[in-house]
């Protein structure tokens, strides 16, 4: 018989540590897949976070580098600025991205270094035990905002997409999701088009993957892609933002 | 007629793919696998028709899917 | 052929020289004429100038570059190295070479812009959290400083750790005649190790993270067998008319010796002989050469431009044999040859 559906290549053997029904496992593979096709494997080089992903380089057949919380894209600039025709994607929570390191993703960015983003945003700390994270939706409930999310005094969550576009300097931006089969299928094309534009040497990329945290969110995983979808969505809603061929966009 | 074979030890028991399948023949097990989870089984290869929707939603990769012949694409992945 | 250049600029250029061809920096006075130079001669050589937007992200670039299996370095002045902390310790955890150049100037906060000798601690036991040493060189001139920096690579390489080359506003502020000359061969390791692409090998991982607490222990005591090599091999120092007897040794490094030079020859003058070891590692600190030019004299007058942080080793290094004083100016504020002569005077003069 022949295989339709099997692991990629540039996905290792190893067992992750997720926890059951995390969609973070989903985003490894749909990496792993794009890196396959984009036959990038060999020149490849991931840059892990600090949160849940941390030991994503066990999960992954390519050379990784461990950044400081927040730091990725910091030392993937040092990569892609050391070896430019290498592979360089960091992989990046939404406590590590857009709280920490929100300098280093703004400017990493704004330089247009030629490196891929992948943006997981599950609205919550992870790998800590659940703690309020800058994508904390209104009056969601964790376990540094008892009393859910108060805006008056945390602010509102923040679009990082929608942040980013507003940058002049030419990126390819899109918000897609993974808490149904749909928008896995659908994720998988923004993901490939954005490592197709890295392989062209063509601009920054940045993919943010809705994700769910049943365990942090305190519901089952098919209730947590529910939760996703009807909180989530709303507030965070799937499209691509910005292209380089939409070239600047008006001032 | 395809062949949908699940690693009994890597699932986690999160029941993602019960839910993806269109023709929900995916339930999960009475017994529990190594880890100690409910584990997820094909309860009716027959009607299996294919489509690859339990492994595309399956986070731990425990999912392959295998045909003889020619695949039928429902869609672009 | 020698030439007049700046001392950020010799610097710059001695990277160039060892054949590093990338730097990530970010402006702090006073050495803002290193990332100044290099923005112009980098790309005149085929290289990579990134202004990075903090010294944090600047640290971390490095950390990716070299990690990548890239010659790199990156330079700033004391509360940008101070950001640089947490990168510099993944970087030694991770077994990372690269290059940071520190011009000091007054501290602490944001101090001044004069040079100053207070990253002593910071340089050589404070950088970052966690059991690890930075390879710390002082120079004491801009030919020295340019020697350092080339070798500096080399040094980072074989042991796979960061080095720091510590200078302070006058180094880095004035102009000397400088010469690029190669430094001694050393046996570099291939960097089998670095993350450039798993072509035809398994992939390569460069992290410090070590969930495990044994394997944990096991990479901490590695590394420390590793400081152990350092404090063998690469310790350096010079001495000052120690051919002689000595009444006092004056112990002190970077510019302050050099001042110190000029107080000892004046003395002389007088018939008051005065010796001095001068520190070029300050990790690996030369213990050992320090204490015998101490025994020689009866007392030791350390002299630093902080309130003393040097002095805590050379009382390591002595063990309390001997009285040991300190003389400090901070501030910015640099001792003239004259009030050093004039202290010791005194000291000599007190029974």
């Amino acid at each position: 018989m022949k295989a339709i559906f099997t692991r990629p290549q540039s996905m290792s053997t190893t067992p992750t540590h997720y926890c059951p029904g995390c969609t973070h496992g989903i985003i490894h593979r749909l990496v792993a897949e794009s890196l396959d096709e984009c036959q990038v494997r060999e020149k490849t080089i991931g840059v892990a976070p600090v949160g849940c992903a941390v030991l994503a380089y066990n999960y992954f057949d390519v050379d990784f580098i461990e950044a400081p919380h927040g730091r990725a894209p910091a030392v993937a600039t040092g990569v892609k600025r050391g070896l430019p025709d290498r592979f360089v994607f960091t992989y990046q929570g939404d406590g590590d991205l857009a709280s920490i390191g929100t300098a280093e993703i703004i400017h990493a960015a704004n330089r247009g270094e030629k490196i891929s983003v992948i943006f997981v945003n599950n609205a919550i700390y992870g790998m800590t035990g659940g703690q309020m994270a800058p994508t904390t939706l209104p009056n969601q409930v964790t376990s540094t905002c008892p009393n859910g999310r108060d805006v008056t005094t945390a602010g509102y969550p923040i679009r990082v997409c929608e942040l980013l576009s507003a940058l002049q300097t030419d990126a390819f931006i899109a918000r897609v999701s993974v808490h149904s089969p749909k928008n896995i299928i659908a994720a998988k094309k923004i993901l490939r088009r954005a490592f197709q534009y890295q392989v062209e040497n063509r601009c920054f990329t940045l993919v943010e993957f809705l994700s769910t945290c049943p365990t942090n969110w305190g519901l089952a995983p098919k209730k947590a892609t529910e939760w996703l979808d009807k909180n989530m969505i709303p507030y965070y809603p799937l499209r691509i933002f910005k292209t380089p061929e939409q070239g600047v966009l008006p001032a | 007629m395809p062949k949908v074979n699940i690693d009994r030890d890597r699932c986690k028991g999160c029941e993602l793919c019960t839910q993806a399948c269109p023709q929900e023949i995916i339930k999960m097990s009475k017994n529990i696998n190594l880890k100690g989870y409910f584990y997820a089984e094909v309860v009716d290869q027959s009607r299996c028709i294919g489509c690859r929707l339990c492994a595309i939603s399956c986070p731990d990769v425990a999912i392959d899917v295998l045909i003889n012949g020619v695949q039928y694409v429902y869609f672009e992945y | 052929m020698k030439k007049l250049m700046k001392g950020c600029e010799a610097l710059g250029e001695a990277a160039i020289r060892a054949g590093c061809r990338h730097f990530f920096g970010y402006p702090i006075t006073p050495q803002t004429e290193v990332p100044e130079y290099l923005s112009r001669r980098l790309p005149e050589v085929g290289g990579v100038y990134v202004q990075a937007e903090s010294e944090v992200a600047a640290s971390n670039m490095i950390y990716g570059c070299g990690a990548a299996g890239v010659r790199v370095f990156t330079s700033s002045s004391s509360p940008g190295v101070s950001l640089m902390g947490e990168a510099l310790s993944y970087m030694a955890g991770s077994e990372v070479p690269v290059v940071v150049i520190n011009i000091v100037r007054g501290g602490p906060g944001l101090g001044g812009i004069l040079p100053a000798q207070s990253d002593y601690f910071q340089g050589t036991r404070g950088m970052g959290h966690g059991d690890f040493h930075l390879i710390v060189l002082a120079p004491a001139s801009v030919q020295e400083a340019a020697d350092l920096m080339m070798e500096a690579f080399d040094i980072a390489e074989q042991y796979r750790n960061p080095v720091m080359v510590m200078g302070d506003g006058i180094i880095g502020q004035m102009m000397e005649p400088v010469e690029f000359k190669e430094p001694k061969q050393r046996q570099l390791p291939p960097k089998t190790w670095a993350t450039n692409g798993a072509k035809n090998r398994p992939p390569n991982r460069i992290h410090s993270l070590f969930l495990d607490p044994v394997k944990l222990e096991d990479h901490n005591w590695k590394l420390k067998r590793k400081y152990d090599e350092i404090e063998k091999n690469e310790q350096r120092w010079e001495v000052y008319s120690t051919n002689r007897e000595y009444d006092l040794l004056i112990a002190a490094y970077g510019t302050t010796a050099r001042i110190a030079k000029t107080s000892i020859d004046m003395l002389a003058s007088e018939g008051i002989f005065v010796g001095l070891v001068r520190p070029i590692s300050l990790y690996p600190f030369p213990y050992q050469a320090v204490r015998e030019a101490a025994m020689k004299a009866k007392q030791i007058l350390v002299v630093e431009m902080s309130t003393g942080q040097m002095v805590d080793d050379i009382k390591l290094a002595v063990a309390e044999h001997r009285p040991i004083h300190f003389y400090g100016r901070t501030g910015g504020i640099v001792p003239s040859p004259d009030e050093i002569a004039q202290h010791i005077r005194e000291l000599l003069s007190k029974k």
